[in-house]
Order: C-alpha cells, then structure tokens, then sequence
C-alpha cells in the first residue's frame, strides 16, 4: 500500500481541542446515569421556580431569556465542543424554529383553535423543522473542514433575513409575524404573573435540553463524537462511522437551537428578522467558547452572559450621561466590544472558559482543607 | 435505592413543598397597587424612537421635540401639578429591538404610558404585549391602520392621519392634476406600503407599476429601474426620509424624469435636503402633504409659539417637520391628561381620548371616537418651490373605507398662551 485511503481527509485534531476541558470521568461507580441527571434537573428546576416566585416581571423575563439561550448554547457546545465542528450559522438555526412556532401558532389562531396544548405542540414541531433543516446543513458538513464548514454555516445564517423578505407574503418581511400570547392556564389564579408563567415554560425546554444532552455527553454517542473529534482516522479505524456521527451531531444540535429559537419567539409572541442577524450566530459562538467549550455548565455561563449584555449598553446609558453621539454609536455596539474584551481576557487568564477556571478554583480549595476520612 | 439519589429526592420534595407555599404569594398585593408611573409630582412615560438605524435620519429628531416641550411644560407647572418625565429608548427601527425596549420601560421602569411609539413594522411587535398589560399606547407615530382596531387592542390609538387616507387624498390630486399620465407607486415593503397603496388604488384602480423596498436594505436600484422600464410618470411614494432620498436620487441617476408625490412621513423638505446634500436640487417640484401648520410658515401663531421653545430647549436641531410633529403630538397629549382628570389613571385617559374633541395645531379634525382610534381626519399638499416647502390648494378630508374626498374649510384653532393647553 503506497497512499492511505484516507490521505484526502485532513486527520489532524482539531485546533480546538486546546480549549477543551479535560474529558469528563467516566460515570461514578454506582448509580444510573439517568436517574442522577434526573435527580439534578429536578432540584435545579425547583431552585428556579422557587426564584421565580420571588422575582418582578422584568427579572423573570430575564430567566425566561437565560432558559431560552441555554436550550441552544447546550446544543451547540456538544456540536463544536464535542464533536470539533464549528457552526457559524445557528442564528439561522435559531430563526427557522422561531419562525415555525409563529407560523403554526398563527395557522391554529386562524383556525380557532387555542389551548395550552398548543404552545408544547409548535415547540414541538419547531425542533422537528430545525432538526431537519440540520440534517441537510450536517450532510454538507460532515464533507467540509475547518473555515470551507465556517463558510457554509455562515451562508446559511446570512441567509435568513433575505428569505423572510423575499417571501414577503409568508415571512411578512422584516415588519414579522406576531402571534397571540401564551397566557398561564386560568387554576393558577387571575393575578398570576404572565411573566412567571413564560419563565416555567422556558425553563421546562431547558431542563429537558440539560437532561438530554447530559445523557447524551456520557453515552456511547457521546464517546463517539469526542473520539471523531480528537482523531478521525483512529475512530474509524474504531468503527465509528465518521460521517454519520458528525451528521447527528448537527443534527441533535440543530434540535436544540430550533428548540431556544422558538421558546424565543413565545416569549416575545412575535418573531422578526431583524432578531437574528449575523451577530447572534457570532454571539452565540463566543458565549459557548467563553463559558468553557464542550461542558454543558459552561453552557448556562454563556446564557448568562447572553442575557447580561443584552442589558448592557441601556444600563451604561442611563448610569453615565454620555454625550448624545456617543451613547448613540455605543447602542449598536457596546456588546459586541465587551464580548470580544471578555473573550481575549477568558482566553488569556482561563483558556478552558469559565466554567474551567471555576473547576480548577474549588479544585484548589478542596486541595487546600483535605477532605476528613470516614 | 442510591444514596445521592434518595437524598436528591427527598431535598427535591421539600423544595417542591417550599415552592407550592410561596407561590403566588405577592401576586394579588401587587395588582391592587397604585398606577404605575404616577405620583402626586409626577408621570413617567416611555416610547421607543429610531435613534439609530435606517430611519434615524429625521426621526430621530422627533423625540427631542417632544422632550424639550415637556420640558417647557414643566417649567410652566406641568399638568394638574404634576411633571412629566419622558423616557425615550433607542429601538433603531429593528422590530427585534422595539420588543425587548418597550417590555423594559413597561415591566422595569413602570412607565403609566408609552406616547409616539414610533414606526409600523416596529409598533406592530408590541401591540399584543401592550394590550396584556392594559397600558395606553397613545398617538403611535405612523399612520398604519393597524393602531384603529378598538375592539383587538382598546388601549391603541393612533394621532397622524392613515396611510390609506393620505392615499385617497393624494390620488384624487393625481387625478385631478396628471389626467392621462401613467400613475406608479413606490412603497416600504409592509404595511406602510400596503396601506398607501391601498388608498391610492380605491381611487385610481390598479396603478401602472409598483415596487417596493426593506428599509435594512439600500439597494433601490433595480426597483427604480423597473418603474422607469414601465414608464411611470408619476410616482406616488410611502418612504421614509432617507428612502424619499436614495429613491428620487436614484431615479435621477437612470435619467427617471417623474413627477414624484410624497407621503408626509419622508416628504420634509429640511430632512431630505439634507440627506441629499449638493444634490438637492433634484427636490425642486417635489409634492409633499402635511396636516400641521410648515416649519417654514413664520406668520403662522403656532409657529411662532414653537420657535419660542425650540430656541430655549431644543436649539440644536433645525426647526423641521419633525420638531413640529414632536411638538404638536406632545400638545394633544397634554390635552387628553388633562382631559382625564386630576385623579389619573389609565382608564380615566383611554376614556378620554376616545372622547375626542381635541383642539390644535392640527389643519383637519381627530376622528377619536369610541369605535374610531385613528387620528387626523386629513392632509393639505405643499410643493418644493425655490428651496421652500410650501402649502398649496386646499384641505382634504376623508376616511380609510369607501367615503368621498372632500374639502374642509373650518381654519384651525390660535395657540393658547405659551402653547400650553388651558384645563
């Protein structure tokens, strides 16, 4: 044999990887995985609802919004953290889920059929029509490296905005399509806080995303993406089919962002293109790296941060009277300065994110008291 | 079972608990509370406003108006005592931007009102949220029929007069004016486009040839190119200023020589000439509308009145189409707080806006009714001539449905003292 068959495939590991944390352990000792995991969700997602109650409107949107990001960041850390593949175009992603649960909730307005179920049934399709757009995104893919796969997804997500004007008569162009509210069901009392209810439903596709992923980070899929990242030509050589792994990963993490995408859209009962330009794909990217990449904590890191800098610029505004120009030019772009600040100093000081530099910091702490002997 | 998780679960079922006692537990308290944004001293009120973004060219200056004559009503004692503080938050015309901004100033900084919200594609985000929470969304700046539905969305009214009865009126003129010419429309790619174009088909059938443009995109070429390939003549046009300017700029590029006629949302002369800068000449000829008294009209008392406080608290920016806007849309709302009564509260001002009856700067009546939410009842045309915007002809007034143009005579009101409105 003179030339490797797989000579055409680039088989170094990612660039990435230098960012990554440490492979997980493998599960602990004893105990199921699922029933762990499920353990957590449930005391997280009490945690949650317990703050919830004590919040004002305004905050719990804020929850509301740090739930809707998380279901996407999770998903898209297991694609690029994970799996080594990186997307430029989840915005998009984020936008075709949107985009569903408006058209399907306006279709069942129209047809005079309301109810709670509809809110579960259009997320629902919402994951369905974004997984498959994934899949056709991820055939591309598992064919194209590096910046050719960057290049792609960044096609796709500068895409959107063109489409929805194009086809003004569905889209309704950048003007959007607003939808009814999802209202709280009416055992839950009339002074119930709307924003609360918003906030449960958010946080429910959230936990339900953590779950999964969580599952799917410590199961063989799991393994199998981390061994097709880290070295293509051994994992084949494994028998893991290399294309049909990195396919599912985009896929699983199309899901996910269709999922965020269109619990976005409930929670602002309208979807307009002008919500997910070019920036949110790069946002998106940056939270993920900057909250540590492939670790679904560092994925709630980023949704914090998401949600935080959304905030920023008005914040700044109205602390500091700025001249008027100034404030103006700051409006567009404080986030994307700041982002990007936090990005180069997260890479410097804490290259494995910020979930890595927590990590270490109570590892440290641990190290210092040693743990008493039973 | 597992230890981690019979301890998981039993901490679980005793927060569950936990959450079941304290849920709901300030909710109704809440509710019973005071009107958000109203003190003995004060109302707070919010808009959204382009600040930055396509639309800003002019716009922007209408919020500055609006601020500097509360500014001078404050200085005047403000209403029943009270001040009015105007929270002006940047949506950048992005309707992604006006639903997140106009949740803050409802939900955060409790406004008791939003006033001027500005933009079509923008309000229209927000009016299933505005509706929610029962707040007055008063005298929304755009003329989209969508603000007169008192039956979807009570608390919605509009102030300019619609797209589709500026429509009407500027199609009858076009009738008149241009028989026999070959009649086009250019317009905004939602429903200020769709509502104009709706008004000037009611009157003059299917027009020769129609484009339309996104306002995030500026590439007005190849329409502009297909209204001179149809041969247009005359072009009736729902733009926003700096849409009024890319598009007249590019048709005289492609040697497009119409007869543009303008909606008054992007037809001030002081906005697009500075837009178009050395080339402003192309604007001579130019047909415009407008239903408040011109900038440029020093005789008139309202004007004069203005320009008192424009040069006291607003100095900076030209006294345009926009500042006039600002100020008169801030007037009539005075008008309506006062209306509602010392004893403010949101119902008390939804009551009496619908009662109407508002007397202003304004050249046509409000049609503020109970099942009416739409403002001005109709437009008078103004020409550019030497480099001034002037009104010519008569006042028009119809409504959006099937009703005739007809002309108003009745001269507006004079300005009360300091053009703050009586109680």
């Amino acid at each position: 044999m003179t030339q490797s068959p797989y000579a055409t495939v680039d088989a170094r590991p990612s660039p990435l990887r230098r960012l990554l944390p440490p492979p997980p352990g493998a599960a602990g000792p004893r105990g199921s995985t699922l029933l762990r995991h499920l353990v957590l969700a449930v005391l997280a997602g009490a945690a949650v609802v317990l703050l919830t109650n004590q919040l004002e409107p305004y905050r719990n949107l804020q929850v509301a919004r740090v739930c809707a990001f998380l279901c996407v960041t999770a998903g898209f850390t297991i694609l690029v953290g994970l799996n080594g593949q990186l997307s430029l175009g989840h915005g998009a992603l984020m936008a075709t889920g949107a985009y569903t649960v408006a058209l399907v909730q306006r279709g069942l307005d129209g047809r005079d059929l309301r109810g709670q179920w509809s809110v579960p049934l259009s997320l629902l399709l919402a994951v369905a029509v974004t997984a498959l757009l994934g899949l056709v995104i991820g055939l591309a893919a598992a064919r194209l490296r590096g910046p050719y796969l960057a290049g792609v997804t960044l096609a796709v997500a500068t895409l959107v905005p063109a489409v929805t004007t194009i086809f003004t008569g569905v889209f309704n162009g950048e003007q959007g399509l607003p939808f009814p509210v999802a209202t709280p069901p009416a055992f839950l009392g009339a002074y119930f806080q709307p924003e609360r209810w918003l906030a449960w439903i958010a946080l429910l596709a959230a936990l339900l995303t953590m779950l999964l992923m969580a599952n799917l980070v410590r199961s063989r899929y799991g393994r199998s993406l981390r061994a097709v990242r880290d070295d293509e030509v051994a994992a084949r050589l494994a028998g893991i089919h290399v294309a049909r792994t990195q396919v599912l990963a985009f896929v699983v993490s199309a899901g996910c962002a269709g999922l965020g995408g269109g619990v976005y859209a409930v929670l602002t009962a309208t979807v307009a293109s002008g919500k997910f330009p070019l920036e949110l794909s790069l946002f998106l990217l940056m939270a993920i790296v900057i909250g540590g990449l492939g670790s679904l904590a560092g994925a709630v890191w980023g949704a914090l941060l998401l949600v935080a800098l959304q905030d920023l610029p008005a914040l700044l505004t109205e602390a500091f009277t700025l001249p008027g120009g100034l404030a103006q030019r700051l409006e567009g772009n404080l986030a994307l300065a700041v982002f990007g600040l936090i990005l180069i100093v997260v890479m410097l000081v804490a290259p494995g994110g910020l979930q890595d530099a927590v990590r270490k910091a109570t590892a440290r702490l641990g190290r210092r008291r040693p743990r008493p002997s039973r | 079972m597992h230890r981690i998780a019979r301890r998981g679960l039993a901490a679980a079922a005793s927060l569950a608990l936990l959450v079941g006692a304290a849920a709901c537990a300030n909710d109704e308290k809440n509710a019973a509370g005071n009107v958000p944004g109203v003190t003995d001293t004060e109302i707070v009120i919010g808009t959204h406003q382009p600040l930055t973004g396509p639309a800003a060219p002019g716009y922007a200056r209408i919020s500055a108006a609006t601020k500097a004559y509360f500014a001078h009503l404050n200085s005047k004692g403000g209403v029943n005592g009270r001040k009015i503080t105007y929270k002006v938050m940047d949506d950048g015309y992005n309707p992604a931007n006006t639903e997140n901004v106009v949740r803050k100033l409802i939900l955060d900084d409790k406004v008791f009102a939003i006033l001027g919200g500005l933009g079509t594609p923008t309000h229209t985000n927000v009016l299933e949220f505005l509706e929610g929470q029962k707040v007055p969304d008063l005298f929304v700046a755009s003329g989209s029929r969508s603000w007169n539905q008192p039956d979807t969305y009570p608390t919605t009214f509009g102030w300019q007069p619609d797209y589709t009865v500026e429509g009407k009126i500027l199609a009858t003129y076009v009738k008149q004016a241009f028989p026999g010419k070959k009649v086009c429309h250019f317009g905004q790619n939602d429903d200020f486009g769709r509502d104009s174009l709706l008004g000037v088909e009611k009157v003059l059938g299917p027009v020769a040839a129609k484009q339309t443009y996104t306002p995030t995109n500026q590439q007005v070429g190849p329409a502009i190119g297909a209204l001179k390939a149809a041969g247009c003549e005359v072009i009736i046009s729902a733009t926003i200023p700096g849409f009024t300017a890319l598009a007249m700029g590019q048709a005289f590029g492609q040697g497009l020589r119409a007869q543009w006629v303008v909606s008054n949302v992007g037809a001030d002369y002081t906005t697009l000439s500075a837009q178009l800068g050395d080339k402003k000449a192309i604007l001579e000829g130019m047909i415009g509308n407008y239903y408040l008294p011109m900038a440029g009209d020093s005789a008139d008392p309202w004007i004069r009145e203005y320009t008192k406080i424009h040069q006291r608290y607003n100095g900076t920016n030209p006294l345009d189409g926009n500042a006039i806007y600002g100020y008169s849309m801030a007037y009539t709302f005075v008008q309506a707080l006062l209306a509602a009564g010392q004893d403010l509260t949101r119902e008390k001002l939804v009551d009496a806006v619908e009662k109407g009856g508002f007397q202003g700067p304004g050249l046509t009546p409000f049609r503020y009714s109970a099942d009416d939410h739409s403002g001005y009842s109709g437009v008078r045309l103004n020409r550019v001539q030497g480099g001034v915007q002037s009104y010519f002809g008569a006042t028009y007034t119809t409504d959006d449905g099937d009703g005739e143009v007809r002309e108003h005579t009745q001269p507006p009101v004079t300005p009360p003292a300091d053009a703050v409105p009586a109680s």
